[in-house]
Parts: C-alpha cells; structure tokens; sequence
C-alpha cells in the first residue's frame, strides 16, 4: 500500500481540485427491467418494430437477464438471412446479430452465403456506415460457431482509418465534409471486429495510431458539474441529431471493443469512464426503447471491459434519524451492482449547508461482507439536524487494481439528518399595552393544551417558546406558524419570528383591528411548526381566545364569504365582488336641453342677420340649365350634410365613406359647372 | 379719464363707419364667423357648467365652430378685392374650396363626435 498511497494523493489532490457535487447514481436494478419489459413492446409477428428495434430489444432483455419467447424471432430473422432475400448489409448485420443473441441455430449454409455477401460488399464499398454493417455482421457470425476469416484485412483497415479526422472523430464517406463524433463510435467497433477476424495479425503501429485517435476523441468529451462525462456532437443538425445518449453509447461500444482486442493498455484516464458510466447511471429509467437500449448495453460494456472497470458509490438510503440511531450505510460496487474488488472507504470531509466545513476527521467505514456494504457510525461525529454533504474517499487494497477499476477518488453525496425537536419553555398570555400587567401562563407544546383566554382590543397577546435539536442547539424550522380562527371560519395566518433562542410573537390587537375584520368573538389559536428535518412536525391546538373588538364603521371590509365546505370541489365558489367604474355623473336632463336651444340661438340671431343685411337670390342663374345645376349644387350640399347626419345616427364610416364618394363626384361635376356659369357672368359684368 | 373715454368712443365711431363701407358679401361672411364664435362659447360654457364627459363629443363640437370660423375667413381673405394677392382668383373657386372644406371638416366632426 505504500507505493500507491503517494500516486492515490496525487490522484485525490487532483480531482479535489473540481470538486464534483454529488451524485444520485444507483445501480442497475429490477427497476430497469421493469422498464425495459414496458418500452419493448412485442408485435405478435415476434419482432418489436423495425428489424434494429428488435435487436436493440433482444439485446436488452439478454443483458438484463429477461426470459421473452424467441421463435417468432429467430424466425424473422431467418428469412431476412435466407440466400434469396437480397437484404442490405444493414439488415444482414442486424438478423446474424439477433440469432447470435438469441442463439436461433441457424444453417451452417445459410452462413456461408450471408457471409460471401458481407465479403463482397467489404470489397466493392468505402462508406463507413457498409464497412461497418458487414465487419459487424462477420464478427457475429464468426461468434456464432462458424470460422471466418477476413481476406486483406489490412486494406480494409486502411479504408476505415482513412476516413478519421484529426481530431478524433470519423467521416461517414469520403464525400462527405461533417466529421461526427457517432461515426467515430462506429469506427472504432468496426476496427475491432477487423482485428478479430484477421487472418494475420494486424501491423502494430497502426493500433498504436487508432490509440492515439482515440486519445484525441476523448479530448472532445463533456462533462456536467455532478461528475458525469458524456459525448455530444460538435454540429447539431437538426435532422441526424442523435443526442449525447445515443452518441456516448455509440463512443463507449467503440472504444471497449477496441480496447478488448488492442494489446496494451487505451492511455485514457479513468476518470473519464468512471464519468461516463455516471453518466448513464444518471439517466435514471430511461424514458424511450432506444435510450433503455444504449443505456443498458453501454453499462454493459462498461462492466467488464479492458480500459477501466467504474465502480460507482451509492447511497442505499439518503436520510438518516438520529433518533433510531441509524447507521451511514455506502455501497461500492461496478455499474450492475456486482461486488467491487477489495477496497476501503473512508469519510473525509462532513460539509454543512452553504459549503460550511462541519467535520474533517477521516473515519474508515467498517466493511460487511454478508451485505456488502460500507457502514459507519455517525453519532460520534455530533451532527445534528439538517442537510449535509459528506465527501467519501475510495481507496483499493490491492495496486495492481488501480490499472484495472475507476473509483474516482472522492465523491460526494446530499444526506438528510432527521431528529426530534424539542419544544420548551413556552408561554402565553395577555398582557397590556403599557406591558406592567402580564399574565402568563406556561404551557406544554408537546401535546394539544387548551388555555383560555380574553383580550380586547386594547390589549396584547404574546407567545414565546424555544426549540432545540438533540443535540441541544437553537433549531429554526422552515415553517412556524401561529393560526386565528374565528367562529366564522375567517382564518388569520402569523409568521412567528426567532430572536437569539427564542422564538416570539406579539400581537398588538389595536393595529389589528381591521385585519380580522372588526369580528370579535371566540378564536381558535393553533401553532403549526413543521420541517423536513424534524420527524415531529405539529399543528397542535393551544386553546381559544375571546376577542372583543370595537363595531365596525360604514366603510370597513367585509370578510371574505367562506367557502361551503373547503374540500368540495364543485360546490359554490367563493363570489367574487367585482369593482366597477362608477359612470359620470350626468347633467339632469332639463339643463341639457336648456342648453341645447341656447346653441340653437346664434343660428337664428344669423338668419335674422341675413334678413338685416338684405340678402337677395338675385344672382341665381335665370336660364334654366345653369339654374338646374345651381340647384342640384345645394341639392347636393344638402345631401351630404343629411348623410352626415345619417352617418351620426345609424351608419358606420365605410358605408358613408362609399355614399359620399358617389355623391362627391356628383356634386364636383355638378358644382363645377354651377360656378363656372357664374363666374363667367361675372366676368361678363365686369368686362362689360 | 375722460379723454380716453371719448377717444375709445370715437374710435368704435369711426371703426363703425369704416366697417359700413364694406361690401355685402364679406359682411354676410363676418356674420357667419360671428355666429360660429357664439356657438363656440355657448357650448364652453355648457361644459363649464357640467364638466368635460364626454370629451370626445365636447371637443368635436367645439372645433367645428372653430373650423368653420377659420375657412370662413380664409374666404373673407380670397373673396377681398382690396387683398392685392388673391387678384386673380376668381371667388367662385374661392367658394368652392370653402364648401370642400366645409365637408371634410364635418365629416371628421361626426366620426369623433361619438
């Protein structure tokens, strides 16, 4: 142990310098089978859907251990394998992948054809995506039984590398310009299944090039705050997006596989698969067949692979009760929920709300091996209620397994502590309002009590009363209410402040007086103290006060209606009083029409003007033309000042606007010529 | 004083006799400007006594008078044969924009009238 404790410091050192914040990750568990059973839904021709959502299914249930019946698939697999189907290498790959799962049995002949397909088309194509199918589709069949062996397997290793960029990721053809991150996932599992079925071995320095490669995608991962790692794509197009599960799923595959046949060790950090496997672990239960699928297979690859083996620390249970004395129970084990190897835990760092450094002594966990888990005794620490994060740090036993498993040094995880509060010390009374004539009484909050008491409205009521944890500290719930209720159902809610250790409330009833209302009469009083960390949480009845309130005046608010009964869903509601605009006040209407002749009167006083001045129709038009159009002139005056009116009474601007435009063009012509007529006569005066 | 007193009279003396002078037309003008005007304030003072609701209704009212008082004396202007400016428009196209005006104006007042 001493030479890994220097390399373990270095490593703690290290990852404490980000510090994750903590993880909720489990195991996987019969919760996922469950939920896998539910996404996979079987068609009754045996498959689930198209032929990759049937492998993806049967893989599932394979990992997962689930019994399906396996006839109905292995024999649509079957005739997509048969010689005369002339399926695509896609669905080649998919059907040998679905009988090697399910272990259909298929022809040794059968084989043979689909695997001569497969060669050709591993021949004729540079598409990474056929590459692909057709080396994966070989490797299965090469699983299943049946020797095959790969003619040039280092002309098709060159085709797969030639299309890797130099930032780790794969072109999917040497077309295409968008290198993908998923296409570098797919590469890598199809190199792999390249150097298994080689004839020969491939050239060593090429391995060490795709090591590199790999090296290089690794600098491309992600990660969130909590620790998790995960894989995205550099450009997100909106139609090929296939999301960090998908394209993480599609890395993990590659580089496990890869890392299984290259000899020697992948030069990537464990923190980087132990995040990784955080990752998926934090989905949780998946919520679609495809995220189940590459979930459950990539922890699978994970499990046991030649890179690193995560092993991830998880809480059985997150709140502890001081009062059952409960003991801190830390469960270390691979991303299945196998045993870990040999190692210790130790709790280094107890960190308080806000990040406030409780406790640094380092306690070992005590190891049980009947049930596999970590345990400690926190009572020693002196914790008292509240929410705590608690910094664990992994240590393995053995050296040589530093290489082999991922433990991520130090996690961190939330745990509650629950206790019982103690209420003491508390006391009512009434007193007034120059505060020299009190009377208290003391009374006991741990079960309902029942004082009675009287105030007016001169008068005030105080409760005070202290609360402490079990450790004997000052305890501030989140909730401490204190409740009027009036006979009536009116209800009044205070929050009860904390001063020091106290806990006080006083309610001056003379400023009050209008927030109940004016309403006197019998009060119930209740107190309601409630937290997530207090296991006896209370709404306890204290007893009932008489109130006596001065009369309300004219103007005072009402209370609000109360409900019929609270709980009814569908009975009346509360009603609503609406507030109006009170209208104007209008003139009476004798003064308005007294007015209304009044601005008749000038128009009179004009007329009568007119008369005075002598006004004369003298210069209307004798002859009878440009008479006739003089008086169609004021025809037409008089017809757009009647539509004006009309337009006033009952018509809208559109149809008046219509109206007038034919009348206005009447009365211009008409107009027109009216005018025209006259001027010309008075010229002709003039002139003449 | 009295000096002032018996100028100010003879004064609105002479100004009576001058305003005698002028031809018909633009005194049957003037009385039309002087009844818009009295429209005008009879209708402030109505608002004065019963407060501005509805506005709307109250300013219409208003800028028709008011409206009609200023073309009216846009005409006043054209029509003067003394106004060296408007020597060659005849006073019929003079009346004629009047009456336009006058139109358009009121079509305006009844829509905000309300």
């Amino acid at each position: 142990m001493a030479g890994g404790l220097p390399a373990l410091a270095t490593l703690i050192l290290l990852v404490a310098a980000v510090a994750p914040l903590s993880s909720a990750v489990r195991p996987v568990s019969d919760a996922h089978r469950s939920t896998s059973a539910e996404l996979f839904a079987a068609s009754p021709d045996g498959s689930f859907g198209d032929l990759e959502r049937t492998y993806e299914a049967v893989r599932t249930f394979q990992i997962l251990g689930v019994e399906k019946d396996k006839s109905l698939t292995c024999k649509l697999a079957a005739t997509k394998l048969a010689p005369l189907s002339s399926s695509p290498a896609k669905d080649l790959f998919h059907a040998v992948r679905i009988s090697g799962v399910l272990r259909c049995g298929v022809d040794s002949s059968v084989y043979d054809d689909v695997a001569a397909r497969l060669k050709a088309v591993i021949k004729e194509t540079d598409s990474l995506l056929e590459l692909y199918y057709s080396v994966g589709g070989l490797l299965s069949v090469k699983e299943q039984g049946h020797d095959i062996v790969l003619p040039d397997s280092d002309s098709t290793f060159h085709a797969i590398k030639a299309l890797s960029q130099s930032d780790g990721r794969w072109r999917y053809d040497t077309n295409s310009a968008e290198s993908s991150t998923f296409a570098a996932g797919l590469a890598l599992e199809a190199l792999a299944g390249v150097v298994s079925l080689a004839g020969a071995d491939v050239d060593p320095s090429m391995i060490g090039v795709v090591k590199n490669d790999i090296v290089k995608l690794f600098d491309t991962i992600k990660s969130y705050d909590d620790g998790a790692f995960y894989f995205d794509e550099k450009h997100v197009d909106a139609t090929e997006y296939k999301g960090p599960i998908t394209t993480s799923a599609s890395v993990v595959r590659g580089v496990t596989s890869f890392a299984n046949v290259a000899s020697g060790k992948l030069n990537i950090p464990g923190e980087k698969i132990l995040g990784l496997a955080k990752f998926f672990l934090g989905i949780g239960l998946p919520g679609s067949a495809k995220d189940c699928f590459n979930q459950i297979e990539s922890l699978s690859f994970l499990e046991n692979n030649r890179a690193f083996i995560p092993l991830v620390l998880s809480l059985p249970s997150k709140v502890f009760s001081l009062t059952s004395k409960d003991q801190l129970k830390v469960e270390v084990t691979t991303v299945f929920g196998s045993a870990a190897p040999p190692l210790r835990v130790n709790l280094v760092q107890v960190l308080g709300s806000d990040s406030k450094v409780i406790s640094t002594e380092n306690k070992e966990l005590q190891f049980d091996l009947d049930s596999n888990v970590h345990y400690l005794d926190i009572s020693p620490l002196k914790i008292d209620v509240g929410k705590y994060s608690l910094v664990f740090e992994i240590s393995l036993q053995e050296p040589e397994h530093e290489t082999i498993y991922a433990t991520g040094g130090r996690n961190t995880e939330t745990i509650f502590v629950t206790g019982l509060i103690k209420v003491g010390k508390a006391e009512i009374g009434i007193s007034d309002n120059d505060a020299e004539t009190e009377s208290v009484q003391k009374i006991d909050l741990h079960k309902d009590t029942s004082v009675f008491l009287s105030a007016n409205h001169l008068q005030k009521l105080r409760l005070s009363f202290q609360l402490s944890t079990p450790l004997g500290n000052t305890f501030k719930p989140h909730q401490v209410f204190l409740k009027l209720k009036h006979e009536s159902k009116v209800e009044h809610l205070f929050v009860v402040p904390v001063k020091a250790r106290q806990f006080k409330i006083v309610l001056d009833f003379l400023g009050l007086v209008e927030k109940f209302y004016y309403l006197s009469g019998k009060y119930d009083l209740e107190l309601a103290v409630g937290d997530a960390a207090m296991e006896n949480s209370f709404l306890g009845a204290l007893g009932h006060l008489e109130l006596d309130l001065p009369e309300a005046p004219e103007k005072a608010p009402r209370p609000p209606a109360q409900a019929v009964d609270p709980f009814s869903e569908f009975g009346p509601k509360k009603e609503i009083s609406h507030i109006f605009r009170s209208p104007e006040k209008r003139p009476p209407k004798e003064l308005s029409l007294a007015f209304t002749c009044l601005t008749l009167l000038p128009s009179v006083g004009f007329l009568i003007g007119l008369v005075r001045l002598g006004v004369n129709l003298k210069n209307f038009p004798s002859l009878p033309a440009p008479a006739a159009f003089a008086s169609l002139f004021h025809a037409g005056i008089g017809a757009v000042l009647l539509l004006y009116v009309l337009f006033w009474v009952k018509l809208d601007l559109f149809t008046t606007l219509k109206y007038l435009s034919f009348l206005g063009v009447f009365l211009i012509f008409v107009g027109h010529r009216a005018l025209s007529y006259l001027s010309s006569t008075s010229t002709k005066q003039k002139t003449a | 004083m009295p000096k002032a007193t018996s100028d100010a009279k003879l004064l609105i003396q002479s100004l009576g006799k001058a305003y005698a002078a002028t031809p018909t037309n633009l005194k049957i003008i003037d009385l039309y400007m002087v009844f818009a005007v009295a429209t005008a304030l009879i209708q402030v003072v109505y608002m004065g006594v019963v407060g501005s609701f509805p506005f709307n209704s109250f300013l219409s009212g208003i800028l028709s008078c008011i409206g009609t008082a200023v073309l009216a004396v846009c005409l006043r202007i054209q029509v003067n044969k003394d106004n060296k400016e408007f020597k060659d428009l005849p006073p019929e196209r003079a009346f004629a924009d009047f009456v336009l005006c006058n139109l358009v104006l009121h079509l305006v007042i009844m829509n905000f009238l309300g």
